[in-house]
Formats: structure tokens, sequence, C-alpha cells
């Protein structure tokens, strides 16, 4: 055994590098929950294709996996890795460029064979260029060879054997950051349990790869990277689309109603479908419907019922959805409707996240048709959100956008169980009494209609989508009634600040520059912010959850600082809002490459503007 | 104002809304929406139960005329809220009010697949060959050669037939009959009423402004009966003042036979329940000018409902796993931090 010395560290960010088929996506969620357990903050960024098996070897076929874990609160997936585990040549030449200089770099050396390199499109060898070394701490691991090795008794074939090497990786990566092999070794008696070879072959893997790392005099320190542990509670790993997943049961459960989600496959919101079209037994009905128009329709249609009704797409499915989103609008019924955004217009990018459907969610319809908009900040943070975006719906019923990303569907970070008994019910009431009933009489506070629904005897009524005389919902195309009506749907979105927290600053009230943030950009800008801070900078972050209406206090707030910078990613559409609405000369951070702000970038920012 | 359960007695009246009927004097609409509210009281079913949805168009301005609870919805998508509704509240029977325009061009994706589903709903299709509302441009059903205000030499598209539409989708139940046949569009809509899954009643009606006439081969009282095959389960087709007429099968082309000349034994015999839709099919090819129009119910099957296959997974999801909101938080590892 090589006497390795153990040094400590406070936070590392590892870049899990392969093909599509070499379970990248796998071996980093492993090392994210154990590093959770041991009481590391966790944060992650997967990067894979859209194409499910892209020619094997090929740069379009790299997946990729980043984990930041960390002794501190973060709030980042981390910017450059310190430690990238390149499966092949295509991994190495799609990741080295990330990886920061003098970076750790581990190699499947059997995967740089000629045909691998030539599909990488290498003329040479790199593991043969002495620059590879020079530049990085190189660590070839002939893994693939290793792992058959370790598996040379078990009567599998070769093509199962040669799997297991994503194991023996992980293995490596454990006695690397001195992590117990207890949760993988139990996740893979729980997963291959009706196969006990393959099991079997996947624990010795994961064994043989922790042994390598300590008895070869490759590594000589063995790094640890103490758990946080500042949070008490029970806690678990969740992605942003699980998490609205369970919000959405939640706020169903926590007003005794069924939960019906209507749904047409598409990336990156389709795992929210999967999810809850599997847990009918808290009363959820999925419905995977002929397509986007129809999963909204269906939503109005189950609104109208009673049920809490919900329908969940990507920024296309949105274009889609626009003309029966209006007719919601229109008929004024409580329901939720996630867009999980990605890279557009179009096609776009699939799997790459952006922030580009404010403007859509805002304005995407015909008429003036105001809705509430909200946005969570983190992948856990989705759950609170969609909850909050239900109880805005019912309270002033109407339909409720919700904006997740990309980034925090598939992004992944501890999440505190909430207890049952710290959530607040959400009353909902269903007028019964006929007597003097209007179908659009408002509630005086909050200007909601009833939500009267069908059954109730004595009230049959038809709403639809033509203009209506303000309160009995009769069809009017009276030019006063028009106004009317469009200043009611106005200010009845209006009044939904009066029911919202209002807007926190965190850093120094008379700070000269305002970071402002909506969406998934919290945590790279409040991580900037705090270190622009420590550099001695003026500088303050809030962060919007709600973008229609805006918190009652944006206006003076806004006014308290010299400078305000928005970072999205998409060309500047809160700032154009902010601009517009405020008449603020807030500066545009854009940032359009389907992927999140690193900290570097606003820090870089922030020092532009302040120095 | 709890009314008390028991069988209900409603009369045409209950069913009236105070608004003023805007469709145009003559329009076929006005003898569909008096069929509905005579017809709808006859089945016992409380007011408050009944949801009546259309899309857009002169038929959808329906359910403003019913006084039932109803949806004025967009363009084609009537079907799609009928399935969110039927999902949330199965009990509840829903009407979908369409046409030509808005169930067969815009929202021929829906129609077909409601259909498919089995959802628990009756669509009825006005079918007038035109587009209405918008002052009369062709249809998908418009036949080839019509003379429109977007097609003034005449349409050159292929017309859809929605009877073959809704066999193709695999329609559970499938019927035909016309605006002026008063009593048997009213049997035809109880039919659909009581049967379970999702129902296509296409119902030719007559647009007196742009398309006048378009089925006045079956409707002008002198001919009518040489022109209409009226569809009875297990019956012979006959047709004809007489029934002196009757279809015959040669091979797999049905032909019109003189009765007297083959024998009544050697007529085709009507089965809606026929377990293929064979049948059905040879009859929706059917119409003028070598054939009758047939009308009646092509096809009435039995079939697993959608509404009820959602809720009886539900129900057995239920009956295996208590619904324990904390057990659903705490799935995969989690670690208790002290």
């Amino acid at each position: 055994m090589s006497p390795s010395a153990r040094e400590k560290l406070e936070q590392v960010t590892i870049l899990f590098s392969g093909d599509s088929g070499d379970g990248m996506q796998l071996t980093g969620s492993q090392l994210t929950t154990t590093s959770a357990i041991l009481g590391n903050d966790v944060s992650t960024l997967p990067d894979y294709p859209s194409e499910i098996r892209a020619p094997a070897g090929s740069v379009a076929g790299v997946s990729a996996f980043q984990l930041h874990f960390s002794q501190q609160e973060i709030h980042t997936p981390g910017d450059s890795p310190d430690v990238l585990v390149a499966m092949n040549p295509a991994a190495l030449k799609t990741s080295l460029p990330r990886l920061l200089p003098h970076g750790i770099l581990i190699i499947d050396q059997d995967a740089f064979t000629e045909r691998n390199l030539a599909k990488a499109g290498y003329e040479n060898n790199p593991l043969d260029d002495p620059e590879l070394a020079s530049r990085y701490q190189l660590h070839p691991v002939p893994a693939t060879t290793l792992t058959l090795n370790a598996l040379d008794q078990l009567d599998l074939k070769r093509t199962l054997k040669m799997r297991c090497k994503n194991f023996f990786t992980l293995g490596l990566v454990y006695w690397l950051y001195d992590r117990p092999l207890e949760q993988s070794q139990e996740w893979i008696e729980r997963k291959f349990s009706r196969m006990p070879l393959v099991a079997e072959a996947n624990r010795l893997a994961l064994q043989a790869g922790y042994h390598y790392g300590e008895t070869s005099a490759a590594f000589a320190v063995q790094w640890t990277v103490p758990g946080a542990c500042n949070k008490a509670g029970s806690w678990r790993i969740i992605n942003g689309n699980e998490a609205a997943a369970l919000g959405f049961v939640t706020a169903a459960q926590l007003a005794d109603k069924p939960l019906v989600y209507s749904s047409y496959p598409i990336t990156p919101a389709t795992d929210v479908l999967n999810h809850l079209s599997r847990w009918k037994h808290m009363n959820v009905r999925t419905i995977q419907t002929e397509d986007e128009i129809a999963a909204m329709g269906s939503a109005i249609g189950a609104a109208y019922g009673g049920a809490f009704s919900v329908t969940g797409t990507s920024g296309p499915g949105i274009c889609l959805k626009s003309e029966a989103i209006g007719l919601a609008v229109m008929l004024e019924l409580p329901l939720v409707i996630l867009n999980v955004q990605r890279g557009g217009p179009s096609t776009g990018l699939p799997t790459k996240t952006e922030q580009a459907d404010l403007l859509q969610a805002m304005y995407g319809r015909h008429g003036e048709s105001p809705l509430p908009i909200l946005a969570a900040a983190s992948p856990g943070d989705c759950f609170d959100t969609v909850i909050e975006a239900f109880r805005i719906a019912v309270r002033h019923c109407t339909p409720v956008f919700v904006l997740s990303e990309g980034y925090l569907a598939n992004g992944s970070e501890p999440w505190r169980i909430p207890a049952l008994q710290d959530l607040e019910p959400i009353i909902v009431r269903h007028p019964v009494d006929p007597d003097g009933f209007q179908p659009y009489a408002r509630d005086t506070t909050t200007l909601a209609r009833p939500w009267v629904l069908p059954g109730t005897p004595g009230m049959e009524h038809c709403i639809g989508g033509l203009e209506k005389h303000p309160p009995t919902g009769a069809v009017s195309y009276a030019p006063e009634d028009h106004a009317a009506m469009c200043q009611l749907r106005a200010d009845k979105v209006a009044r939904v600040a009066d029911f919202i927290p209002e807007l926190q600053v965190d850093g120094p009230r008379e700070a000269t520059l305002l970071v402002l943030t909506w969406g998934g950009t919290c945590g790279a800008a409040l991580t900037a912010v705090q270190h622009a801070r420590q550099q001695g900078r003026s500088v303050a972050h809030a962060h919007l959850r709600y973008l229609n209406p805006f918190p009652r206090n944006m206006e003076e707030l806004l006014a308290r600082h010299e400078k305000v910078l928005i970072p999205e990613l998409n060309a500047g559409q809160l700032a154009l809002l902010v601009r517009g609405r405020y008449l603020v000369d807030a500066i545009s951070f854009p940032k359009l490459r389907g992927q999140p702000f690193s900290v570097r970038e606003i820090e870089a920012r922030i020092e532009e503007l302040l120095s | 104002m709890k009314r008390e359960p028991g069988p209900v007695k409603l009369t045409r009246k209950d069913f009236a809304t105070s608004q003023d009927v805007r469709w145009c004097p003559g329009c076929g609409n006005n003898a569909i929406l008096a069929q509905m509210q005579k017809t709808l009281p006859e089945l016992g079913i409380p007011r408050e139960n009944i949801v009546i949805i259309s899309g857009i168009g002169c038929s959808s301005r329906f359910p403003y005329y019913m006084n039932t609870y109803g949806i004025h919805s967009i363009h084609g998508r009537a079907p799609t809220l009928a399935m969110g509704l039927k999902a949330a509240r199965p009990e509840l029977q829903v009407w979908v009010v369409t046409g030509d325009g808005d169930g067969l061009a815009i929202g021929g994706n829906h129609l077909t697949h409601a259909l498919r589903r089995n959802i628990d709903i009756n669509i009825l299709l006005f079918n007038n060959r035109i587009y209405g509302l918008t002052k009369g441009q062709y249809s998908p059903t418009s036949e080839i050669g019509t003379k429109t205000s977007s097609s003034p030499d005449g349409s050159i598209e292929n017309p859809v037939n929605p009877v073959g539409i809704a066999i193709g989708s695999e329609a559970s139940f499938i019927a035909r009959t016309v605006d002026v046949f008063q009593k048997h569009m009213s049997m035809v809509l109880k039919r659909s009423a009581d049967h379970r899954g999702a129902g296509l009643v296409e119902i030719a009606q007559n647009c007196i402004i742009f398309n006048d006439a378009t089925w006045g081969h079956i409707t002008a009282p002198d001919n009518r009966l040489d022109n209409v095959l009226y569809l009875e389960h297990g019956q012979p087709m006959r047709f004809g003042k007489e029934g002196e007429k009757g279809i015959c099968l040669n091979g797999l082309r049905p032909e019109v036979v003189r009765v007297a000349d083959v024998g009544a034994e050697s007529l085709l015999v009507h089965d809606e329940q026929a377990s293929e839709p064979t049948l059905a099919y040879l009859l929706s090819r059917m119409g003028p000018p070598d054939f009758p129009l047939p009308v009646g119910v092509f096809r009435a099957i039995d079939k697993p409902v959608y509404s009820q296959l959602l809720t009886e997974q539900v129900h057995q999801a239920q009956a295996r796993t208590e619904a324990d909101l904390e057990a659903l938080f705490r799935q995969g590892e989690t670690w208790i931090v002290p």
C-alpha cells in the first residue's frame, strides 16, 4: 500500500465525461448521493446530447455530469472542474477545455484505440503528447482492463463486464475523495436484486476501483472534504422535475383535491409526467394527450370540473398552447402551466438550458391577456414554487405560469424533506347557493370570480371565449364592457401583489450595484455577489420569484441603487420589463450559450461595473 | 336548493335559456336545438349533471341556448376540454357540439383521438358542408367543384366522410341523422346518450344562407324514401316508398336491387354490433347518386371506456399503496442531520 497523504479541501468540482452508453449520469448521481449523505452540500449539472445513443465514441455522443460538493453552503454546480474523468477520446476532446489548469485528469487509457481516436478527430494520441502531462495532473488508468481482470471469475458476457467500468471509475474517485462505498453498494443490491451476477460484477468493479486508488503509486494524495452538517432535518437529493411533480401532488393534497396532469412528452419536461403517472395512489390522474394543444384543453376541462389541474411542457409546447391559455385567461379558471424552458427558438437545443420564455409567458397570447408568472430558483425550489402557484391560482381564480429551466429540471441538490404539519392547507371554495349567482361576480379583495362546479343544482351556466358583460358573463361586444373586462382581468392579476412577499435584498441597503435575477441564475449571482462583497465591493443581490406582478416594493428598491445589473439566459427580457415598467436604466447581461452562468462570469461583470 | 335524489322529471322548458337564439331563421341548427331540448328531459339525468362543450362556428353557439353547464371553447378543441373534464368528473354526462370545419379541419386530430380513446362523450357533428360563420367558404366535407367565396372556380379538394373517419378512429358508437328527421334524430340522440363510450353522431344540416339544399336529395319529402336507407339492427336493408328496393352484396360490392327480383332473404342484414367495422365501412361509402344515404346507427359496440379505466387505475393504486405524502417525499436515499 502506498503511503498516501491526506489533505483537506473545502470543495471539489468534478466532471464525469464519457460516451452516452458509459453510464456517466449514473456515476455522477452516485457520487452526489454519497457526498450528500456524508454531509457535503452538493449541486449538479447533467449535460447530455438529445440523441439517445449517438454513434459510440463520437463527439456528438458525449454525455457529461458535473458535480460540485462542498463543506460550505453552495448554490451552483461549480464553474470549472478541478477533476475530469474522461472515458474515451471524444469525452477528452469535448470536456478538456473546461478543466482548470493543473487539474486532475483521469483517463481510461484502454479506450484510446486508433478507432476511437479517429472518431474523436485526433490525428495523434493525445496521451503521447507530453504537453498534456505538463498542463494537468494526468492519470491514465487501464480502467477497462482492470475491470475485466476484477471480474475474471464471473460467468458473464464480456460486453456486460465492460459496462461495469463506470463503477470501477466511481470506486477510484471514492478513494480519491475518501468517500465510503456503502451507499453505492446498497444501491447496487437494490437495483440488481433480480440479477445477482450483475450486482456482484458491479460491486467487484466498485471495490477494484477503490483498491486501485489505494494501492497504485499514481495517486499520492487522498483528499477529504468534511461534511457541512449545519442544517438539521431529514434530507434527500432532488432534481427540479421531481420537485415540481412532488409540489403538484402536495398542492392537491393540501386542498384535498384530485390532481390531473395533462401533458405531451417533450424534453426536458417529460419526467414530470413520468413521475406523476407512478403516483396514482395519491389521487393523481395523468393524461398523455395527442398534442400540446390537447394537453392545455384538457387542463381547462379538468379545472372546470374542480380538479387541481396542470399542464407541463417546454417552450415549443407553450407556442402550441398559447390559444388555449388565452381561453383559460378568458374563462378565469384556476390551473397551472409549467414551462421547463430549453434553448430556442423552434426545436433549438432540446437538452440545453435557457431562460428565454419570460416574454412569451408575459405576452405570448393575442389580446390583453395577463396572468401571474412565477419562476423557480433552484431544483428544490420547484417544489415550493408550484405550491405557491396553486395558492395564487385558487385564490384569484386564474391560470398561473411557472417557469422552470432545463438546468433546474435535471440539476439536483439536497432537499430538506418538509414536515407535513408545516405545510399550510389550501382553502378552496365552490359556491353552491344559486341565489343571486352571477358567473363573473367578483370577490372584492382578490377580484376572483366564483369557481362553480358542474353538478351544482340551480347554477347551470355557460362560459366561453367571447367577451362578456361584467358581472353576468353574458356575451357582450359593447365597448364599455370590453374596456371594463380588460381592466378587471388586469387588476385581478395586479392584486396578486397584495398577497405576495416584498422583494428581499441580500446585501447593504445603500449598495452601489444591485444584481437582480430570476430563475436558475439565482445561485451563480448570489455566489458572485458574496465573493465581490468579500473583495470589498458595494454590491447587493435580489432574486425575483414573482415576475408578474412584480413585488410591490420593486420600484422603491430599484431606486435605492445607483446601478442595476440583470444577468439572464436570454437577450435581456427581464431587463426590458424592468426598464419599461420602472424607467430604470438597468444594465442587461445576456447569455445565450445553452449553459448556465458561471460564478466567474458574473463576478467579472460586477468587477467591471464597480471599478 | 338541493334536489332530492331519484328520477328527475324535467320538461323541454327546463332546458331552454333566456338567451335569444341568433341562428338564421330556417337554419337547421334550430331543429337540432329543439330535438335536444325535447330529448334531454327524457334521459332522467339532472340538468346540472349535463355539460355541453363546443368549439367555434355556427354550431358551437349551441351551449348558450341550453340550460345546462356549458363551455363555448375555441376552434376544434372541444373534445380536449371534454377529455379533461371526464378525467376529473367521470360521472357527468358530456356532449361535444361541433361542425364539419370545427371537428374535421382544425380539430380533426382531437376528434380522432377522442374517439380512439373511447372517452365517454357524445360528439354531435353538424355537417352543413360549408363554413357558415365566416360567410361561406368550402369545408372538409364540401364536394369537389363546390363554388364558394374562397373557391370561386370550384373546390378541388376531396371531401372526407365523418362516418369513415369515426370508423378509422375505432369509435364505439357511430350514427347519422338529418336535421329535419325530427323523430329519427331524437331516437339517435337517445341511443348516443345511452351508449357508454365515445359516440359520433353526424347530423346532416342545412345552411340556408351559404349552402342551401346541400342535403336536398334526402330531405325533399317527395323522394326522401327513395334516397334514404334507414338502418335498423337485425333488419334487412330496404328502402323506397313501398320498401320495394334493397341492398345486396355482390362480392365486396353493395348493389341496389329490387326486392321482388332477389327475395327479402337475400338482402344485407344490418348488424351494428359486428366485431369488425367492415359492414359499417361499406355503408359509410354509400350515397347518392348510386345509393341511398344510410341514416341511423352504423355501429354500437361495447369497449372499455377511457374515464372508467383511468379511475380504475387510480382505485387499484390506492388499494395497493396508502396515500402517504411523507412516504412519497422520502423516496430514494434519505439522511438525517441531527
